[in-house]
C-alpha cells in the first residue's frame, strides 16, 4: 500500500481530511528550506507538496514565482532538492511527499533517470505542471517504471473526456482546481466544487484534493465538507516565508501556527 | 516524443482546443478568407514589393532581392498574422486581446488591429525592452492599447510571454492570447505560419517574374521564427533553393551572450527541451533552467525557437547560422547608405549574412532573396546611442 493510501486510510479513522502544505525547495536557501519543511510536518501536515524551483514557472502567480527566484538565486540544483527530500524521508518514513515541477526539469535529466532519482530520494508522487493529460504518456510510463505515482490536475471547465482521463491516470490523489488561473492567495477560491468531486468519485479517481487559492481555515473546512479528501495550501504559506525572510525563528513559529490551524480545520464535525 | 510535436499548458488546453476549432472552421470559410485578404490589401498594403539592391553588392556577381515587409502598415511583417488572429478573436466572440511583445512590433501590430476591429488590447512588454523601444510603446498607447511593463526574470520577451500566459490562464473565456510568433503550444505555430505564408508565396511569383527562375537561397532572421517560416514555407518543396535562418549571435556564440538556439547545435550543444508549451530547441543549463538570451535586437531576444524551425533543422532542410551584434549593425548602416532603406535591426541580421556570402565569393553568380521583415525607425534611438558610444571609445583609444 502506498504512503498516500495509508494516509487516507488513517484519516478516515480520524474522520478528517488531509492538510497538504506547499513550499518551493531551496526557498530561501537549502538549509532554511530543510528546517521549514521539517516544521510543516512537525506542526501537523499530513503530506507535503514540494516545488522544484524553475526559471519560468508559468502556472504560478507572483508569490510562488518569487519563491522560485529566491531558490535559484541561491544556486539550488535539482539534485540539491532531491537531497533535501532524502534527509526529510529519513526522519519521516511515513509522510507522503509529492513533487510539483515543470517538464523541462525532467527532460534535462532524461525521463527514466529523473523518475528513478526521485524514487531513490523517497518521493511518492510527481505532478508536472505544464503537461496536460493528453500529452502525458511518456511521463506516466517513466513514473510507473520507477514506482512513482503520477498526479494530474483537473482543470476548471473540464470536458467529460478529460475528466475521465484524469480520473484513470492520476495516482495517489487527484488535484482539483478550485478556480481558473495561476496559483496564488491573491484570488479567492470559489466554493463549493461538489459536482466535480462527485463525478471523480463516480469515475473511481484517486482521492480528490482541492488546491489553488486556499489560504484560511474556513476554506479548508469548506473543501472538506464539499467532499474533498484534503486541501493544499501554497501561496499563503510562501507568503509567510516571504514576510519573515530576515528572521528564521519567527518564520518557523508563524508557519507552525498557521499549519496547526489549517490542520485543525480538516476534522469533520 | 519527436521534435515539432507541441506539448501544451494544461490550464488553458480548453482555450487551445477552442482556438484550433475556430481556426479550422475559418480556413473552410470563404467569407473569412475574403475579409482577411481585403484587410491585407486595402488596410495593410499587400502585396509588398520585391526590390533588387542596386549598389549593395557592387564588385560581386551576387544579386540581393529584398522582400519589403518593412513597407507593410505597422512597419513589419507582424501585421499579417495579427489581422488574421484578430479576425479569429471576433469569430470566437471574444472582446479582449492579450499579447506579448519584444521589439514592440508585435505589440504595435496588435494595437492597430484591435483599434481597427474594436477589441480591447493588453500588451505585456519586458521593462528592459520598453527602455529600448520607446517609440513603439508610444505608438501602442496612441492606438489605445494598455502596455504593461514586466520586471520579473530578465525583463525581456520570455518574461513577457510568461506574464501573458498567466493572464490568459484566468481570463480565456473572454480573452484571446494573440501570440506573436510561430512558437508556443499548438495550434499557434500552425496558425502563425499560415497567416504569414503569403510572404513566401508573393516572393516566389515576384522573383520568377524578375529573374525567370527561383533564387539560389532564401534568408530570414529567426527569433521565434514567424517571418522566416512565412518566407520559407512556399520554398520548402523547392529542393534546389537553400533556406537559411539567421539567428542573433549577440556578442558571439562562445561568449554565451546570444539568442541562437539552433546555430549552437553545430557546436555540439544538444538543447532540446520544453518551453512555453512547445518541445523544441532552447537555451538552458544542465538542470533545464532556461537561460537568458541576449541580442542587440529586442525582437530576436528569445531563448527558444519555433518548433517548425527545429524540425527543418532536424531534417536538414534549412540551415541556421548566427550573425553577431556588430555584423548586424554594419548591415543596418550599409543598407541605409547604399540603398536608402533603413532596416529593422532584426532584419539586418539576415541581410548581414547575405552580404557576408557575397563578399566571400565575389565571382560567384548567385541570387539571394532576403526577407526585410521590418523597418528600422523603432531602432534609431538605440542604434544612435550604441554607435555614439563606439565612436567615443574609438576616439579615446586613438
Amino acid at each position: 500500500m502506498s504512503r498516500y493510501d495509508q494516509m487516507f486510510q488513517r484519516l478516515k479513522t480520524e474522520n478528517a481530511g488531509a492538510f497538504i502544505p506547499f513550499v518551493t525547495i531551496g526557498d530561501p536557501s537549502l538549509d532554511r528550506s530543510y528546517a521549514i519543511i521539517r516544521q510543516l510536518i512537525l506542526s501537523g501536515a499530513d503530506a507535503l507538496e514540494l516545488g522544484l524551483p524553475f526559471s519560468d514557472p508559468i502556472a504560478d502567480g507572483p508569490t510562488i514565482q518569487q519563491a522560485n527566484i529566491r531558490a535559484l538565486e541561491s544556486d539550488v540544483t535539482t539534485q540539491d532538492c532531491l537531497d533535501v527530500i532524502a534527509r526529510i524521508r529519513q526522519e519521516f518514513p511515513d509522510t507522503p511527499i509529492g513533487l510539483l515541477l515543470y517538464s523541462n526539469l525532467i527532460m534535462a535529466k532524461g525521463l527514466p533517470t529523473f523518475y528513478q532519482d526521485c524514487a531513490n530520494s523517497g518521493v511518492d508522487s510527481v505532478l508536472v505542471a505544464d503537461v496536460p493529460v493528453r500529452e502525458s504518456q511518456p511521463f506516466r510510463n517513466a513514473a510507473k517504471q520507477a514506482g512513482i505515482e503520477p498526479v494530474f490536475i483537473v482543470p476548471p471547465h473540464v470536458t467529460d473526456e478529460t475528466l475521465r482521463a484524469v480520473a484513470s491516470y492520476s495516482r495517489g490523489y487527484t488535484y482539483l482546481l478550485s478556480r481558473a488561473g495561476v496559483t496564488g492567495a491573491e484570488t479567492k477560491a470559489n466554493m463549493p466544487p461538489e459536482v466535480m468531486i462527485n463525478k471523480l468519485l463516480e469515475y473511481r479517481a484517486a482521492p480528490p484534493v482541492l488546491g489553488f487559492g486556499i489560504s484560511s481555515p474556513t476554506q479548508v473546512e469548506q473543501a472538506i465538507s464539499a467532499g474533498a479528501s484534503g486541501a493544499i495550501s501554497g501561496s499563503a504559506i510562501v507568503n509567510i516565508i516571504e514576510q519573515n525572510l530576515h528572521d528564521q525563528n519567527s518564520l518557523l513559529e508563524k508557519l507552525g501556527k498557521f499549519v496547526t490551524e489549517m490542520k485543525a480545520a480538516t476534522v469533520r464535525n | 516524443m519527436t521534435l515539432a510535436v507541441c506539448s501544451c499548458q494544461k490550464l488553458f488546453v480548453p482555450a487551445l482546443e477552442q482556438l484550433e476549432q475556430a481556426y479550422i472552421a475559418a480556413m473552410d470559410d470563404d467569407a473569412f478568407h475574403s475579409e482577411f485578404n481585403a484587410l491585407l490589401k486595402d488596410y495593410a498594403g499587400r502585396p509588398t514589393p520585391l526590390t533588387l539592391c542596386r549598389n549593395l553588392t557592387e564588385g560581386t556577381k551576387t544579386k540581393i532581392y529584398l522582400k519589403r515587409e518593412d513597407l507593410l502598415h505597422g512597419g513589419a511583417h507582424k501585421t499579417n498574422q495579427v489581422l488574421g488572429q484578430a479576425l479569429l478573436t471576433k469569430r470566437m466572440g471574444k472582446t479582449r486581446v492579450i499579447a506579448e511583445t519584444g521589439a514592440g512590433q508585435h505589440g504595435v501590430a496588435t494595437a492597430l488591429a484591435c483599434a481597427l476591429l474594436g477589441l480591447e488590447a493588453r500588451i505585456y512588454m519586458g521593462a528592459k525592452d520598453i527602455d529600448r523601444q520607446q517609440p513603439n510603446v508610444f505608438r501602442m498607447k496612441l492606438m489605445g492599447a494598455e502596455v504593461i511593463p514586466v520586471t520579473s526574470g530578465s525583463g525581456t520577451l520570455k518574461d513577457a510571454v510568461n506574464e501573458a500566459m498567466r493572464d490568459w490562464a484566468s481570463t480565456y473565456e473572454e480573452s484571446h492570447y494573440l501570440l506573436g510568433t510561430a512558437a508556443g503550444p499548438h495550434p499557434f505555430p500552425t496558425i502563425v505560419r499560415d497567416f504569414q505564408k503569403m510572404i513566401g508565396e508573393e516572393s516566389k511569383q515576384q522573383i520568377l517574374a524578375a529573374e525567370g527562375k527561383l533564387p539560389d537561397m532564401v534568408l530570414a532572421c529567426v527569433g521565434g521564427g514567424s517571418n522566416a517560416i512565412g518566407m520559407f514555407n512556399d520554398f520548402i518543396k523547392e529542393e534546389a533553393v537553400k533556406l537559411v535562418g539567421v539567428e542573433p549571435g549577440g556578442k558571439g556564440l562562445d561568449s554565451g551572450l546570444h539568442g541562437a538556439a539552433l546555430a549552437v547545435i553545430d557546436k555540439g550543444i544538444d538543447s532540446t527541451g520544453i518551453l512555453h508549451g512547445a518541445y523544441t530547441h532552447i537555451m538552458q543549463n544542465p538542470d533545464g533552467q532556461i537561460e537568458e538570451s541576449y541580442s542587440i535586437s529586442a525582437g530576436l531576444d528569445y531563448p527558444a525557437v519555433g518548433p517548425q524551425h527545429a524540425h527543418l533543422k532536424a531534417i536538414g532542410r534549412a540551415d541556421y547560422v548566427a550573425i553577431n551584434d556588430d555584423e548586424a549593425l554594419d548591415a543596418f548602416q550599409v543598407l541605409a547608405k547604399k540603398e536608402g532603406i533603413i532596416p529593422a535591426v532584426e532584419s539586418s541580421h539576415a541581410l548581414a549574412y547575405a552580404l557576408k556570402l557575397a563578399k566571400e565569393s565575389p565571382e560567384k553568380e548567385q541570387v539571394l532573396l532576403v526577407n526585410l521583415s521590418g523597418r528600422g525607425d523603432k531602432d534609431l534611438a538605440h542604434v544612435h546611442a550604441v554607435l555614439s558610444e563606439q565612436n567615443k571609445q574609438n576616439t579615446e583609444s586613438k
